[in-house]
């Protein structure tokens, strides 16, 4: 254990800061959800200009091509966090496409989609899930049938994150009904434009449209759309489902959150005394500081083993499960301190942070249920960490619950 | 920036690990628990050739002069092993209180063999109406109740609330109660003394060392549970490979398999944790408290789901006196008890971040 850093990335640190504290004043708001925000795209330019976005991929296609360095990227985003100013632009092009591509696309996808992508001037969406393959994403149905050039894309995606605003969508059809589930699925890029899409935008319970129900009827994109080769598409997107796993549930995040949590119970008074004061609410609020602290630590050594090239094994699968549900229970928290204000939402006379909560509580319920729902992270702890044995599995069709 | 194991940490506990797997095994245990065998004072012995009890000693009074993280590796294995041993009391605890003292005197009794205490802070932590100990002149009367270490103790460091003293096992005056706990691995006492020779510990800066003492005893409980805590889940997973029901392996189980993903899941970052924990009681002193705090609070929380779960894993095989599971069940019970529950870390906690009114 040495939590010191060298000279090289105290200097680093030095760096970053120098560019935050002259910088900052540019950058957009945390809260600026929507993705073709000016704001938003010329801070990404700055950051990809000085290496604080898509550090490590190549120059060629709009990186700033430093080598990986694990802790070079813990320092970006200790201080980012620190200073309270959001990085790059993280959606599912940057995070989970971009890494596929330099893996595994060929070199006329990678220069004509990186660049842009990494620039945020397009947007991707992430065509998996389907009405009747959830967990069971291997199941799809989507077809995709070869005619001359192209392949026709029939068929509907759902749950489909920002779609409504997406210039291309990473999908997953059937182009081999034939073979075994796995081994009949292709891995092709669309553009949304193309004729016969149709986006519906589904309300979630956040009272937004998070995602999208996706249509596809005779659409056709050219044979060249196909990352890898026909029937290999789930071990390509087995390698961006790696990449969203470690996306979510950032442990300094989770710090910050219960940071704000604190100051809220400081500023709250109920019979002219603070909830900080409350000795059950409290209790409350350090269990859960315990366990964002035992997460940090848990990134901590992930970290060192990324940056050694080692498995992170354990302490790489438990993340997504753990982190989701403490977010969770920092939401649930922040709302349960507030008493009535607690229910307050939106523009509510009275409201705090606009019901910010609220939405913080459903959102993460959220993230607990999509990309791998919590049950599905068990089996793979289970299976992969622990080597227990897979269920066995009936036959399809010869079992009903009623 | 490393934040991992070294090398020689590895070799260390790896040392420790195998000689307890041999020497502390489940039927020397259970022997010791049922007052048959001298297995501490064995293991005592067995553990000394390794160096284990110089560990945190300086090296002006040819100890090891290494850290608490190096302890809490040592303390994991114990626990790991449900090992009986005064390790936490008295070559953690004692020692970091006599080294923060300054009292090489001590420091040279102890490591020349010739004294091992038991350590008595529970009073400074919460005193109950029944307890506490006097000074006066070169005598200390009163109660101190949870002696830690007490396994061949020779001496007793004790404290007043803002004073450290040593008094003498059997000398005139000291009289012990020994308790019957739920974790039989390892001996608690209450102690009376009814003015018996004290000797002041050396240097008057005795808070801090007693601050340091609870803190480092905290984070080698934490570790302590940590290592019966993994063996659990180990011997879950194992047992749920090995046992049927309805022609398959439990393992096979859906719930069997959740249950055994939620320890691994909640126990694993509680390991890097604990690592910090014991690395900021070096390194980072301005952390130690509140790590020591967070990490034993959290580390027993977790510790006590698994000790359930983990039995539930083994079915009514779990429950038997056969099995042995209890022992492990009970040594991470025992630890959530000693030197401060969850609630009152908790409210510790909350209190050094001035998270109070
Ligand atoms: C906010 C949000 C955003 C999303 N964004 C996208 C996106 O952009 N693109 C995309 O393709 N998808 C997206 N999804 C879809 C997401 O990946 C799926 O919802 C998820 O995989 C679960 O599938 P399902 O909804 O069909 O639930 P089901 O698979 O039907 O699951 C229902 C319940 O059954 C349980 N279950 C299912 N199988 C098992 C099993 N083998 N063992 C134990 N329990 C099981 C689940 O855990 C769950 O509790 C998003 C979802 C959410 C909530």
């Amino acid at each position: 254990m040495d939590l010191n850093f060298t000279q090289e990335y105290e200097d680093f640190r030095a760096e970053v800061r120098g560019f935050l504290d002259s910088n900052k004043g540019n950058a957009p708001s945390r809260s600026d959800r929507s993705v073709r925000s000016k704001k938003r795209l010329a801070w990404q330019k700055v950051l990809l200009e000085h290496g604080y976005a898509a550090r490590t991929h190549p120059k060629q296609y709009g990186g700033y091509g430093a080598e990986p360095d694990a802790l070079k990227a813990r320092i970006i985003a200790e201080e980012f966090a620190r200073a309270g100013v959001p990085g790059g632009i993280a959606g599912q092009g940057i995070n989970m496409l971009v890494p596929t591509l330099l893996e595994l696309g060929s070199d006329e996808q990678k220069e004509k989609y990186i660049k842009p992508t990494l620039s945020g001037q397009m947007v991707w969406c992430q065509g998996y899930s389907e009405p009747g393959a959830g967990s069971d994403l291997a199941s799809l149905r989507t077809a995709a049938v070869v005619d001359g050039d192209d392949f026709v894309i029939n068929g509907q995606k759902i749950w489909t994150s920002t779609a409504q605003f997406a210039d291309m969508m990473f999908c997953l059809v059937r182009t081999e009904p034939d073979a075994p589930k796995h081994q009949g699925i292709s891995y092709i890029l669309i553009d949304m434009k193309t004729p016969g899409i149709e986006v519906r935008p589904l309300m979630t319970m956040t009272g937004f449209a998070e995602f999208n129900e996706v249509f596809f009827t005779d659409v056709r994109v050219p044979v060249t759309s196909i990352v890898g080769q026909r029937g290999e598409g789930w071990m390509v997107a087995n390698a961006t489902l790696t990449h969203e796993r470690g996306m979510l549930g950032d442990p300094d995040a989770a710090l910050g959150r219960l940071r704000s949590i604190a100051e809220i119970m400081k500023k709250e008074h109920i019979d002219g005394k603070p909830l900080i004061d409350d000795a059950v609410y409290r209790d409350r609020l350090v269990r859960l500081q315990a366990e964002a602290q035992a997460m940090k630590m848990n990134g901590m050594r992930l970290t060192t083993l990324a940056s050694e090239k080692k498995s992170s094994g354990m302490a790489g699968l438990l993340v997504k499960l753990q982190g989701c549900e403490l977010n969770h229970q920092m939401a649930e928290l922040a709302i349960d301190v507030m008493g009535e204000y607690g229910m307050l939402y939106e523009d509510s006379p009275f409201a705090r942070d606009k019901g910010m909560w609220q939405t913080h509580y459903m959102f993460d319920l959220g993230m607990i249920i999509g990309g791998g729902s919590a049950q599905i992270q068990k089996n793979i702890i289970s299976e992969r960490g622990l080597g227990m044995p897979r269920e066995p599995k009936p036959a399809p069709g010869t079992f009903k619950a009623n | 920036m490393y934040f991992g194991l070294s090398e020689d940490q590895l070799m260390l506990q790896d040392s420790v690990g195998r000689y307890l797997e041999g020497a502390s095994e489940l039927e020397e245990v259970r022997r010791f628990v049922d007052g048959e065998g001298a297995l501490a004072e064995t293991l005592h012995k067995g553990l000394e050739e390794l160096g284990v009890p110089f560990v945190l000693l300086p090296e002006a009074q040819g100890g090891l002069g290494m850290g608490v993280l190096e302890a809490a590796l040592i303390s994991e294995t114990l626990g790991r092993h449900v090992s009986p041993s005064a390790f936490t009391a008295a070559y953690g605890m004692a020692v970091i209180g006599l080294r923060e003292a300054g009292d090489e005197d001590w420091l040279s009794q102890i490591a020349s063999g010739s004294a091992r205490m038991g350590v008595g802070l529970t009073e400074a932590i919460g005193g109950r109406d029944d307890a506490g100990l006097i000074v006066s002149g070169d005598t200390v009367s009163g109660r101190a109740s949870f002696v830690m270490g007490a396994d061949g103790a020779t001496h007793f460091l004790l404290t007043t609330g803002d004073q450290l003293v040593v008094v003498e096992r059997g000398a005139k005056g000291v009289s012990e109660t020994e308790l019957t706990t739920i974790d039989r691995t390892r001996t608690l006492l209450t102690l009376d003394l009814d003015n018996a020779a004290a000797s002041k510990v050396a240097g008057n800066n005795h808070a801090q060392a007693q601050r340091k003492m609870i803190d480092a005893g905290r984070v080698l409980l934490a570790a302590d549970s940590l290592g019966a805590a993994a063996m659990m889940l180990e011997k879950a997973v194992e047992y749920s490979k090995d046992r049927d029901q309805f022609n398959r392996p439990i393992a096979s189980f859906q719930a069997v398999k959740h249950m055994c993903a939620e320890m691994a899941a909640k126990l694993e970052p509680c390991r890097s944790m604990i690592w910090y924990a014991a690395y900021a009681q070096d390194h980072v002193p301005e952390e130690a408290s509140l790590m020591a705090c967070l990490a034993k609070s959290h580390m027993q929380e977790v510790g006590k789901f698994v000790a359930r779960t983990a039995t539930e894993v083994h079915g009514g095989m779990g429950f038997t006196d056969l099995l042995g599971l209890h022992y492990w069940f009970k040594r991470i019970g025992a630890n959530r008890q000693l030197l401060g529950g969850p609630e009152k870390l908790r409210a510790e906690a909350a209190e050094l971040q001035g998270w109070v009114g």
